[in-house]
């Protein structure tokens, strides 16, 4: 679509929003929550022409790497340092994470055990099924769109009785996180970019509380630069008008009941609980967990492993200001000096969604003029 | 957090599984998330899994207005 | 204590600052410190070696044989140099099919033949089984000096032509594994680049292979030298079709992927276009293009600038780790 993309369509649109906080009267801070509009924004260079307009854009909590605890990805690094004769299978994103133990790419693996990077989910279950006898663990990590693919690798693991098929799962719910977000009421946003493809899943409706009960307004996105416009502009309509609402802005991808083939899979596989994200500590139902008719796929309990540690970020780190839209990341004294792409301290600047590699790699406020 | 593509339908075999056309490459593509999707169908792939079939008449629709503010852009510049 | 990891050789800011730090800081030897591709040795020779470790050996568009040929003769070439000689040197891991030592074999004849370079020393050692990966191999070039990189001539205006696509190689290698679920017609671009020779007895002023770390890397590189900042315009940078689905499939920026036949010239503005009719005129460098300048309207000095399709400006950094595919 490379109409979404046409610089005379976008400069439309810029002027538009721009003419839109006109009339507003004041800068609008919105919140894209998605890591992948982070990236889409910064790699298109719409956040510095978005800021000429008027619109200041914050980073959300939408990046899995960044807001998994510690304690799982050190679980992840102790399944594949400490058992031999295994393959642990991952997202190439959750790899680079450092931890006290280093990293998944920095860890010598067990005698004959090995790190696998995968793209689908389903490659991993079909190294389990490729090598009966030697276990394969996923380092299942996702959101709503994610996870419907990792429960269907548990359900047919369980259908084709593959007993060395495991997960160690990272499981996270967007709309829990946003409520933990507003009712932190540290960051004030007057609008939020919802998701585009964990909305595929979760359609429209679990976002709606956002405006009934906070007042906020709020569009669902697609990724091209356009998209993102359609989104802005359609945000600062509602502030105008004063009726907040969630706009649909992604239809040609998404319709608005989402996908329920996919929640009826997520559902029957596993069940929420309260979970822990790194920055923003403990949140109700905001976590997904194995149901106890398929905990036999459990990674944790199955090699023992401890997750639930306390969520210990290194020294001096600001993520979870970061992560929580409190502080950007040049707010943050180790950005950019001790903490750098190639010697991360904190999974912002590990994640290619972390708000802090995209600021340093593609951030021209940081130096240019433009 | 969640990169997809846009990909047209290819081929489904016996089993379900499909192959999808991106860009001239050809991507593996589990179908079992949309099983309403027939061959010529465009989906949203996310990590080798469709998750939604789009809709054409939408999709139109954003062209169109796309095309219009390209135009009304450079009418404007003219 | 300090161990090397896989992050330190991918050629990222971590293996130039152990190339700066550590091994030219031993040596104190100024012709080392020039860190070219190669280098020009008293007597108009230059010199230069590289080694080459491929997963898998064999690939469409090539194999180890052929890049171990191609790619330090591209490096004489980049510096302003005629290849003219190899050494070949291997490491065989024991076990290794004998076919397909043979066919590496046959694939560095046939690409020495093609580059006009003569293999005229060499050396074969064994490991053990597990020691190493089937074969890796070593080369070093002699070359004749026909001209130097003239770096402090570059003056604002002047303009960067990249010879042709990017990304075909790393992708054909990625694919050739078989992992992500991918296919395409993608081929390594593995090629020798001696149709650039005739650009430095025209004029050009800077010449670099686009290899490990990409073109962004390679530009970052020049940038940081030059008085003025490099901007580069999104949509004049030629991609090949599978490069653009895998990228947005895979989430990899073609920008930081690697070639194996591609290079960028520093061209003189007023000999851009001739250099450009000159390079599409050859069967490798058709789709040549001139994808950015020197300028002083945006950035600051020792930046590079990277206008986007969508109008907007982005600063590229070197590339900082091992390219991955991502879901997120």
């Amino acid at each position: 679509m490379k109409e979404l993309r046409d610089p005379a369509a976008l400069r439309r649109l810029l002027g538009e929003i721009e003419g839109q906080v006109r009339g507003i009267g004041r800068a609008p801070r919105l919140m894209e929550v998605c890591g992948t509009h982070t990236m889409a924004l910064f790699k298109s260079g719409l956040t510095p022409l978005l800021a000429r307009a008027g619109v200041e854009m914050v980073s959300g909590p939408g990046c899995p790497v960044c807001i998994t605890p510690n304690g799982i990805h050190e679980a992840a690094i102790a399944v594949l340092t400490g058992i031999e004769n295994l393959t642990l299978a991952a997202f190439g994103d959750m790899t680079r994470v450092p931890t006290r133990k280093g990293s998944l790419q920095t860890a010598i693996p067990a005698r004959g055990s090995r790190l696998r990077i995968v793209y689908s989910p389903e490659e991993a279950l079909d190294e389990a099924r490729r090598a009966p006898d030697r276990p394969v663990v996923f380092f299942g990590a996702g959101f709503e769109t994610t996870i419907p693919a990792i429960a269907y690798t548990v359900r047919r693991a369980a259908e084709e009785r593959l007993r060395n098929y495991a997960v160690l799962p990272a499981l996270w719910l967007v709309p829990p996180a946003l409520r933990a977000v507003l009712e932190g009421g540290k960051v004030a946003v007057d609008g939020f970019i919802y998701p585009g493809h964990v909305s595929a899943v979760i359609g429209v409706e679990p976002y709606e509380f956002v405006a009934r009960e906070f007042g906020v307004p709020g569009a669902v996105a697609g990724f091209e630069p356009g998209d993102i416009l359609l989104a802005v502009r359609s945000i600062l309509d509602q502030m105008a008008e004063g009726k907040p609402r969630v706009a649909l802005e992604y239809s040609r991808a998404i319709g608005r009941d989402g996908n329920a083939v996919a929640r009826a899979l997520m559902a029957e596989i596993f069940e929420p609980y309260d979970a822990s994200w790194r920055g923003l500590g403990k949140i109700p139902g905001s976590g997904l967990r194995f149901r106890a008719a398929f905990a036999g796929f459990d990674a944790g309990p199955r090699f023992g492993l401890e997750t639930a540690g306390p969520d210990r970020d290194l020294d001096g780190c600001r993520c979870g200001e970061v992560l929580r839209g409190v502080i950007r990341p040049e707010g943050c004294r180790l950005f950019g000096k001790k903490c750098l792409p190639d010697s991360p301290l904190g999974p912002c600047m590990v994640s290619y969604e972390g708000a802090c590699l995209i600021h340093f790699k593609y951030g021209t406020e940081r130096r240019a003029r433009v | 957090m969640c990169l997809a593509i846009p990909a047209r339908i290819t081929r489904i075999d016996e089993s379900g599984q499909g192959t999808a056309s991106y860009i001239g490459s050809e991507v593996k593509v589990n179908l079992s998330l949309v099983p309403q999707a027939k061959r010529g169908d465009w989906v949203i792939i996310h990590a080798g899994f469709a998750i939604s079939v789009m809709n054409a008449r939408e999709a139109r629709e954003t062209l169109r207005l796309f095309k219009e503010l390209a135009a009304a852009s450079r009418d404007e510049r003219a | 204590m300090t161990k090397i990891s896989l992050e330190l050789g991918s050629g990222g800011r971590l293996m130039r600052e152990f190339i700066a730090g550590k091994i030219v800081a031993s040596f104190g030897e100024p012709l080392l410190g020039e860190l070219g591709d190669a280098v020009h040795l008293p007597g108009g020779i230059a010199f230069t070696t590289d080694s080459y470790v491929v997963d898998p050996i064999v690939f469409p568009g090539g194999d180890i044989g052929r890049l171990a040929v191609n790619g330090t003769v591209n490096d004489l070439v980049v510096s302003g140099a005629e290849p003219r000689f190899l050494s070949l040197a291997l490491i065989l891991e024991e076990g290794l099919d004998a076919d397909l030592l043979d066919r590496v074999l046959r694939s560095v004849r046939a690409a020495a033949r093609t580059a006009g370079v003569r293999v005229v020393t060499g050396d074969t050692k064994v490991v053990r089984r597990g020691q190493g990966d089937k074969i890796y191999i070593n080369t070093a070039g002699l070359g004749r000096s026909i001209a130097h990189p003239r770096l402090s001539k570059v003056r604002r205006g002047d303009k960067v032509i990249l010879t042709g696509t990017l990304g075909d190689h790393s992708l054909a290698v990625m694919l050739a594994r078989g992992d992500y679920g991918l296919r395409s017609s993608v081929r390594s671009d593995c090629a020798p680049l001696l149709f650039l020779l005739p650009l430095w007895r025209t004029g050009a002023l800077w010449m670099r292979d686009v290899t490990r770390g990409g073109l962004a890397t390679v530009l970052f590189e020049l940038a940081e030298r030059l008085p003025h900042p490099l901007l580069i315009e999104e949509d004049r940078i030629p991609l090949s079709r599978p490069v653009r689905a895998a990228s947005g499939l895979l989430g990899i920026d073609p920008l930081y992927m690697a070639c194996e036949g591609k290079a960028v010239v520093i061209a003189p503005k007023a000999r851009a276009g001739a250099f450009l009719r000159r390079l599409r005129g050859h069967p490798l460098g058709r789709q040549a293009a001139v994808i950015g300048e020197v300028q002083d309207e945006v950035g600051h000095p020792g930046e590079l600038l990277l206008r986007t399709t969508a109008g907007g400006l982005r600063l590229l950094e070197p590339l900082t780790s091992e390219l991955l595919p991502r879901i997120c």
